[in-house]
């Protein structure tokens, strides 16, 4: 492991200086990801910036009937809190089908979202990826493929050797809730305060696979608010995986039906970032929710999804997968005589 | 890069100078001479290195020992003080639930974490009702155990001693 200094600043103000005022500076919260990154040498930072007891570990009501979840919050007692299992299941239950009990009382609210992919080839420094070794080229692509990007991708096989190619998923279960519930997050920056929308946090590879999120250099997470849901909001988490317990998603769906019938869904498993289907909740905006329109909207979200091959014959079996969980999670959430 | 940190461990207090980049597991194994947890895989795949950290079960391969500084841990070793065996490790005996005993120091850790966080009614992966109070079933059991891997497979063995040390019938 490469050598680093390691500082604990006396408030999050000063988290965020130090860490703006070297380029080569990390925030530690949980460690759970960060910590074997360091080990596998994926991440060589100079200075790791602890934060883990500077930022909240509080979860509080806001004024509007929200909810907000400090930064530090662990992900079992989040999942274990009642406000959450009662008003917000969807976030219990993809928190609850992420990593294990131990890990879960390690890992955060800010740091959860920001953990890196589990693509094997960015976590493995022998092979080239333009994630971990900018322009290096995309070893996924053509290779172990299983669980790689089906949205949001620039095609079948992109070219392996192109920079901007990046094949990988976004790997939290949590993320995908937080998508799905139009989460806020607090972030602190050296040039101050600002709120992003969590669908808006994670990005695309675009010309740069590097970047995970639209955060700068600097910035920090405080807190996570969860806003307020219609009364008789119903909500659910559903995860395929190659195990029972203890395995990222194949694929995953948080959805979230209001009273009135209007469908929230994010899908986990398909894209480098935690995926809103917007293109399927605006097909049913306005319709009747059901089976059959959930089936035609879902169609029309999978209308660009590209498989990859490779050589564990591919991730194509993702796309009817999706469609029949996204159906399965939505049904169990629409009234009786609906479904 | 050094750090002087303090760690209370299984009751005893200890001052120490580390590497920044030292684990809490490399800590207790190489430099207090606490082998109680162990190193299985060193990237939190298998479970072998779990203790109570503050009171949790958490994975001291993915701490780093600076992080922790001035934290209470608790071994396999300090769950029997002066010999006398906790009612998990108790059970693990009764119920046979090991082969080659490598992985027992972290599975009877995170078993006392299971058991407390039954106690305080935490849901898990597989409890149906959310709102409810969990029971000790051996679904439940099974799904949270499932960090603490037993390559001897002594699975049909742990969750019915983790069961019974819980109380469950």
């Amino acid at each position: 492991m490469k050598p680093f200094a390691y500082a604990r600043p006396g408030d999050v103000a000063e988290a965020v200086r130090d860490v703006a005022a070297e380029p080569r500076a990390v925030f530690l919260a949980g460690g759970t990801n960060l910590v074997d990154h360091l080990r596998l040498g994926v991440a060589r930072p100079d200075l790791v910036v602890d934060v883990r007891t500077l930022t909240s570990r509080e979860v509080t009501d806001l004024p509007d009937g929200g909810l907000r979840l400090g930064a530090a919050s662990t992900n079992s007692q989040v999942a274990a809190d009642p406000r959450v299992r009662e008003r917000w299941p969807v976030l219990a239950q993809a928190l609850l089908a992420g990593a294990t009990g131990q890990l879960r009382n390690m890992a955060t609210t800010g740091g959860n979202p920001l953990q890196r992919t589990r693509c094997v080839y960015f976590q493995d420094v022998t092979t080239p990826c333009n994630k971990r070794e900018p322009g290096s080229g995309c070893s996924a692509v053509g290779g172990y493929t299983r669980y790689h990007a089906v949205l949001g991708t620039p095609g079948a096989l992109p070219d392996a050797n192109a920079p901007e190619t990046c094949i990988a998923t976004h790997p939290s279960d949590m993320a995908v809730a937080l998508a799905a519930l139009d989460a806020q997050v607090q972030v602190l920056g050296p040039a101050g305060e600002r709120t992003v929308p969590f669908p808006e946090l994670h990005r695309l590879p675009g010309d740069d696979p590097s970047r995970d999120t639209v955060l700068e250099h600097g910035e920090l997470i405080t807190a996570i608010d969860l806003p307020a849901l219609p009364v008789g909001t119903r909500s659910a988490y559903r995860k395929v995986r190659d195990r029972a317990s203890y395995a990222f998603a194949l694929v995953s769906v948080a959805a979230v039906v209001t009273p009135d019938g209007e469908l929230r869904l994010a899908l986990g498993g398909v894209a480098h970032k935690p995926w809103r289907a917007t293109r399927a909740e605006e097909v049913l905006r306005g319709q009747q929710l059901t089976e059959d329109a959930v089936r035609a909207a879902i169609a029309a979200e999978l209308a660009a999804a590209q498989p990859q091959p490779g050589i564990d014959s591919g991730n194509g079996f993702k796309i009817p997968l999706v469609a029949r969980t996204v159906l399965a999670t939505v049904r169990g959430l629409l009234p009786e005589e609906q479904s | 890069m050094d750090a002087e940190i303090t760690l209370r461990v299984d009751g005893e207090a200890h001052r120490l100078t580390v590497d920044t980049r030292t684990s809490l597991l490399d800590a207790l194994r190489e430099r207090l001479g606490n082998t109680s947890p162990k190193k299985g895989c060193d990237h939190g795949q298998c479970g072998a290195c779990t203790v109570l950290l503050d009171g949790d079960r958490a994975l001291t391969c993915l701490a780093l020992a600076v992080a922790h500084d001035g934290a209470e841990v608790t071994t396999a070793d300090g769950l029997a003080p002066a010999g006398e065996l906790h009612p998990v490790q108790q059970a693990f005996l009764d119920f046979d639930a090991f082969q080659c005993g490598y992985c027992t120091p972290g599975q009877v850790c995170s078993a006392v974490g299971v058991l407390a966080e039954f106690e305080r009614g935490w849901p898990s992966h597989v409890t149906e009702d959310l709102t409810g109070r969990p029971e000790m079933s051996h679904d439940e059991v099974a799904e949270r155990m499932s960090g603490n891997l037993c390559r001897c497979a002594a699975y049909v063995n742990i969750t019915p001693a983790v069961q019974q040390a819980g109380g469950a019938r």
